[in-house]
């Protein structure tokens, strides 16, 4: 371990604010790239389910 | 062939009858130079430093402006189509529209800049280079902009459309041109530069109406 | 091998079998990611030496550097994938493109942000003209670029191949702007040495870093597969092998 004390290593030698800021956007952006498409597929899927159940309707 | 000079011919003499077409975009190449020294700062040292690049930030804009209607009218009139079912080279076609849109624009601005730029306080020394360095890179400012042109054709308010898209594809022709212009007024090397934009245009020539004829391939199927 | 990697190739080329061949990769690429990630991030964060000059501050580049990498190989990757559409007509092609350009302009967003939060401590301002931050700019405009012109297009044909023909032309631009760029900021550079510079870089500096770059491209490898699976499932949405993937979907 790098640092001394946990303290030390929330605080980053004074940098804690642009480090920690940094990483938080990073893993905010990461959420973002898995959690966007994952909403969509579900949407395509209940779309798709929709579609084909009143195709269904229309046959009988 | 004949298609694509009787085009430019028919292209040019248009422009001629409207002098709007060319006329606008001097207009606003003045008056986007006149908002500088308004909007920060009027002394005239403070001028002749910035004075490069505003001229060639104020021609790009202009030029951007006057890119939109390259060939708007042509798919709304059916020209376009009448020039693929001609089974003549969209590819002459292309270069021979930039070439146009470059007489109507490129060419202006590069005869009035250099008097423009006097208002500007431009340093003596580089009233040359600035005619020069519009000379080369106003045609690839046209070439490049006849791919966004084509690309956004069909486009609804496609004139915002065609500045994003084209932006990035400007700013080393920006780059060099305004730096070849700023060193030639402090009396330093720009020959370099003027060789760079020789060389980005010769790429543009024969590359860019490759692009601008698939793209103008797009607006025909719709 | 190679006639394996041939038909590979051309197997991914067909809607279905991308679909399945993508199915079963899908883990292999989410759980190593993650696990590049978490280990690449902790060993920068808490076990990498500190910079001599900037401190701690330069933990930022287990970031900044891999999205920066990602972002400009995700851009060559959409080019040359638009190329393949546009001279062999392979629909997949286009769908991996378009899959493929939100995540490399969230990746290069991501590059400047790091970049402009690294430079306060190191040069004072959040915002400097380095070559490297207005080359990534650039190449974020040229992103916006390309989704602006697919989203503008009225059919998906033509929103696929006009956005193949941009990117095309900013493949070719993309060096003579890096040229452009650097020169003139060698012009004007202020005092500081570049952030970005690799100068011998200490190998327990170094390590964290590689091993963040393989988590992000693996990430990005991960992304591009599922969103592409969204898209076939929505473009081939007639064909029975997707109303036969819906129907299982459903049933769970």
């Amino acid at each position: 371990m790098y640092f001394e004390s946990f303290a030390d290593f929330i605080a980053m030698g004074r940098h804690g604010f642009y480090v920690w800021l940094a990483y938080g956007i990073a893993l905010a952006i990461f959420v973002f790239n898995i959690v966007h498409p994952m909403l969509q597929r579900k949407k395509i899927i209940a779309d798709l389910k929709r579609r084909e159940r009143r195709e269904q309707q229309k046959r009988t | 062939m004949s298609l694509v000079t009787a085009t430019i011919k028919r292209d040019l003499l248009i422009a001629a009858r409207r002098p709007g077409e060319w006329l606008n975009p001097l207009m606003f190449f003045l008056m986007v130079l006149a908002l500088f020294p308004m909007a920060v700062d009027p002394d005239p040292k403070f001028l002749a430093k910035i004075a490069a690049g505003v001229v060639w930030v104020a021609a790009l804009l202009a030029t951007l402006l006057s890119l939109d209607s390259l060939f708007k009218e042509d798919v709304e009139d059916g020209s376009l189509e009448q020039w693929l079912a001609s089974g003549e080279s969209l590819y002459a076609l292309a270069l021979g529209k930039a070439f146009v849109h470059w007489c109507m624009t490129g060419l202006p601005l590069t005869i009035a800049a250099p008097l423009l730029a006097l208002m500007l306080n431009l340093p003596d020394d580089a009233y040359g280079v600035l005619f020069l360095s519009l000379l080369i890179a106003t045609p690839i400012l046209s070439l490049l902009g006849a791919v966004g042109a084509a690309l956004t054709a069909g486009v609804r308010s496609g004139g915002l459309l065609l500045s994003l898209v084209i932006m990035p594809l400007y700013v080393p022709v920006l780059i060099f041109a305004s730096n070849a212009v700023y060193q030639a007024g402090l009396g330093m090397v720009y020959q370099g530069q003027l060789g760079f934009l020789g060389a980005i245009f010769f790429l543009a020539v024969t590359l860019t109406p490759f692009a601008t004829a698939a793209a103008l391939k797009l607006n025909l199927s719709r | 091998m190679w006639d394996y990697l041939v038909r590979l190739y051309h197997k991914l080329g067909s809607p279905k079998w991308f679909y399945e061949i993508s199915g079963k990769w899908l883990p292999w690429f989410v759980v190593p990611a993650a696990l590049c990630l978490i280990v690449g991030a902790v060993w920068g964060l808490a076990f990498a030496p500190a910079d001599y000059q900037q401190g701690d501050s330069f933990r930022i580049i287990y970031i900044h550097v891999p999205s920066a990498l990602l972002a400009q190989s995700a851009y060559i990757m959409m080019a040359v994938c638009g190329a393949v559409f546009l001279i062999w007509r392979m629909k997949m092609a286009a769908w991996v493109a378009a899959s493929i350009a939100p995540i490399g302009a969230t990746m290069c967003f991501l590059a400047l942000i790091t970049g402009a939060i690294w430079g306060k401590p190191t040069w004072g301002t959040w915002w400097v003209w380095d070559a490297r931050l207005t080359s990534m700019l650039l190449l974020l405009f040229l992103f916006f670029g390309v989704m602006a012109i697919q989203q503008a297009m009225e059919t998906e044909e033509n929103a696929a191949k006009a956005g193949a023909i941009l990117s095309l032309v900013g493949l070719v631009n993309i060096p003579i702007i890096k040229y452009s760029v650097e020169w003139w900021n060698t012009l004007h550079q202020p005092a500081t040495f570049k952030m970005t510079e690799k100068p011998a870089m200490a190998l327990d500096m170094l390590w964290p870093l590689l091993i963040m770059v393989i988590g992000f491209y693996l990430f990005f490898g991960a992304m591009v597969m599922i969103r592409t699976r969204n898209e076939i499932l929505q473009r081939e949405r007639k064909k029975n092998w997707v109303k036969k993937v819906v129907q299982e979907q459903a049933a769970k």
